[in-house]
């Protein structure tokens, strides 16, 4: 990613630090924590749902449009939603012009393959009229600074974004053989998307003999290979993912799969907990967004 | 533009401001850690941050490489949920390319560049919400992160647009205002030496208004220069006083 290269005495040393015996990784957190996050919802007005989210160096920007659109052959009866990952030049030079593509991709395939579940969002919620029209939600993921841990990052900013999301009423008038869909004038007139099942990415990764989580750049610099997952709130696995160029033991891998649903159950109800909190504050709270 | 009225007969526009008045600037300098320099600007509904890398050894093909001054390498570009209607791509088009163009030309001019021969400056630029004003907002946004990044500049460089309306001219038109089809002047000064570094107008306007819209837009880029100045000023003291404090 970012580029900075590690002397191996530096790699040795987080190495050493996970491999004690009471864990202790660089900035002091458990194999187990999650670093400091923060988010917000409703960050950019011009988009059906946004939020915006810091973890740690990480901030990741989603904007949510939903959009008038006809459903795909194969799925007559549901809305789509289409991910799109882009990583801004403003994270790091190496991503000018087409330089954060394949980064990005990855992203977007690892999130499309998270929410290509008929349990993760009620998609069928989204459609209008079958076969003809239904609401197309372009989720737009914008990488402004990378500090490690992307995957994750983008899966939570892209949940938030999710609950932010209010969707125009529509109704359907049908006059003879036509068919009209109507719009409605009142802003507050909205539906809510349900994201109680909505999956989170947790990144296991394997670093000397032990896994961690929320790997920071350095220690993503050191990882032999880590483990990819999309847990929802229930625990269950929606999609799963290996990645580097390190191999794993079968038993590893149920180990780390363990520890995922575990972590991803815990991730999933405090989101929720803070979303919850942030909209109770309701119209009283200013959004900050960058300025803080 | 039918039915809608830019600017009505008491004076007001279409979001209550008079013809003089600019936009709520909003800004903060230091929004990231890893760019050398960095800053978030929101004018009105327009919102932009910048990222400053450099001065570095050139990137890529040395054959950019310039032997007397620095080469100053921007990126403009745009989420894709940052206008009304969806983009389908965030750079690479038309008037994306044509932008950064500008960025470049108006920071060539303003970065004192013999300073740093066979070295690069990157100014990248990224608009998160756009609602007219993107040119001048990107300028304002990369001089502070310029400024952030310790980068010696002539003079801050201060961007902003008018439009001329039923015989007066307006000043910071936002996107509805752009879209009615009026002429539209933008202008980049140094304000100190109220140097012009970059003009561009659209649309038809009479020779004899010219002058009227340029000193209408050179005031509202002193104004600017003025708030951004006190936000840079803000950010050094507070900066300070962490760093006597942690002594």
């Amino acid at each position: 990613m970012a580029d900075v290269n590690y002397s191996e005495a530096e790699k040795t040393f987080i190495l050493h630090g996970i491999q004690d015996k009471f864990p202790c990784r660089e900035d002091g957190r458990g194999c187990e924590d999650y670093r400091h996050m923060e988010i917000e919802t409703g960050v950019v007005s011009n988009t059906s749902g946004s939020a915006r989210l810091r973890l740690a160096n990480t901030d990741i920007l989603v904007g949510v449009k939903a959009e008038l659109g006809v459903p795909s052959p194969e799925k007559p009866d549901s809305g789509c939603i289409e991910f799109f990952v882009d990583c801004s030049a403003n994270a790091t030079p190496e991503f000018e012009g087409r330089g954060g593509e394949e980064l990005a991709t990855e992203i977007s395939t690892v999130l499309s393959r998270c929410y290509d579940n008929s349990g993760c969002l009620d998609l069928k919620s989204l459609c209008i009229i079958p076969k003809q029209q239904c609401w197309i939600l372009y989720i737009d993921v914008l990488l402004l600074e990378c500090g490690g841990n992307l995957f994750d990052a983008a899966s939570i900013g892209v949940k938030a974004a999710l609950y932010n999301t209010r969707i125009p009423n529509v109704t359907v008038n049908q006059e003879d053989d036509e068919m009209e869909i109507e719009l409605s004038d009142d802003p507050y007139d909205v539906n809510r998307l349900d994201i109680s099942s909505s999956p989170c990415i947790v990144t296991l990764s394997k670093i000397g003999h032990y896994h961690v989580v929320d790997a920071s750049q350095k220690e993503e610099a050191c990882c032999l290979a880590r483990l990819m997952m999309g847990v929802t709130a229930k625990g269950t696995i929606s999609a799963l993912k290996k990645e580097g160029w390190g191999s794993l033991n079968p038993e590893s891998i149920f180990d780390m799969m363990e520890t995922g649903k575990k972590i991803g159950q815990v991730l999933n109800t405090s989101l929720l907990n803070v979303l919850e909190e942030e909209e109770k504050s309701g119209n009283k709270r200013k959004t900050v967004g960058f300025l803080k | 533009m039918a039915g809608l009225e830019l600017l009505s007969d008491q004076g007001f526009r279409i979001d209550g401001r008079r013809s003089h008045e600019l936009r709520k600037i909003q800004c903060r300098l230091g929004v990231f850690k890893q760019a050398d320099g960095s800053a978030y600007i929101e004018q009105g509904n327009t919102k932009v941050l910048a990222a400053v890398y450099g001065p570095h050894e050139v990137k890529g093909s040395r054959a950019k490489m310039l032997q007397d001054k620095v080469l100053v390498n921007c990126q403009y570009s745009m989420a894709t949920f940052s206008t009304g209607e969806r983009k389908r791509r965030p750079r690479g088009d038309r008037k994306s390319t044509e932008m950064t163009m500008h960025l470049k030309q108006t920071f060539d001019a303003a970065i004192i560049t013999n300073l740093y021969p066979r070295s690069q400056i990157d100014i990248y630029v990224e608009v998160l919400q756009s609602d007219g004003g993107n040119y001048c907002a990107s300028v304002n946004a990369a001089t502070l992160a310029l400024i952030d990044a310790g980068i010696p500049l002539k003079d801050y460089v201060c961007a902003c647009s008018a439009g001329f309306v039923n015989d007066t001219p307006i000043v910071d038109i936002s996107y509805l205002e752009e879209s009615g089809g009026g002429p539209e002047l933008i202008v980049t000064i140094l304000p100190k030496s109220e140097q012009i570094v970059f003009l561009e107008q659209n649309s038809r306007l009479h020779e004899d208004n010219l002058s009227k819209v340029l000193d209408v837009a050179s005031k509202g880029c002193k104004d600017i220069y003025a708030i951004l100045d006190r936000a840079v000023r803000d950010h050094v003291s507070k900066v300070s006083n962490v760093a006597n404090t942690t002594e």
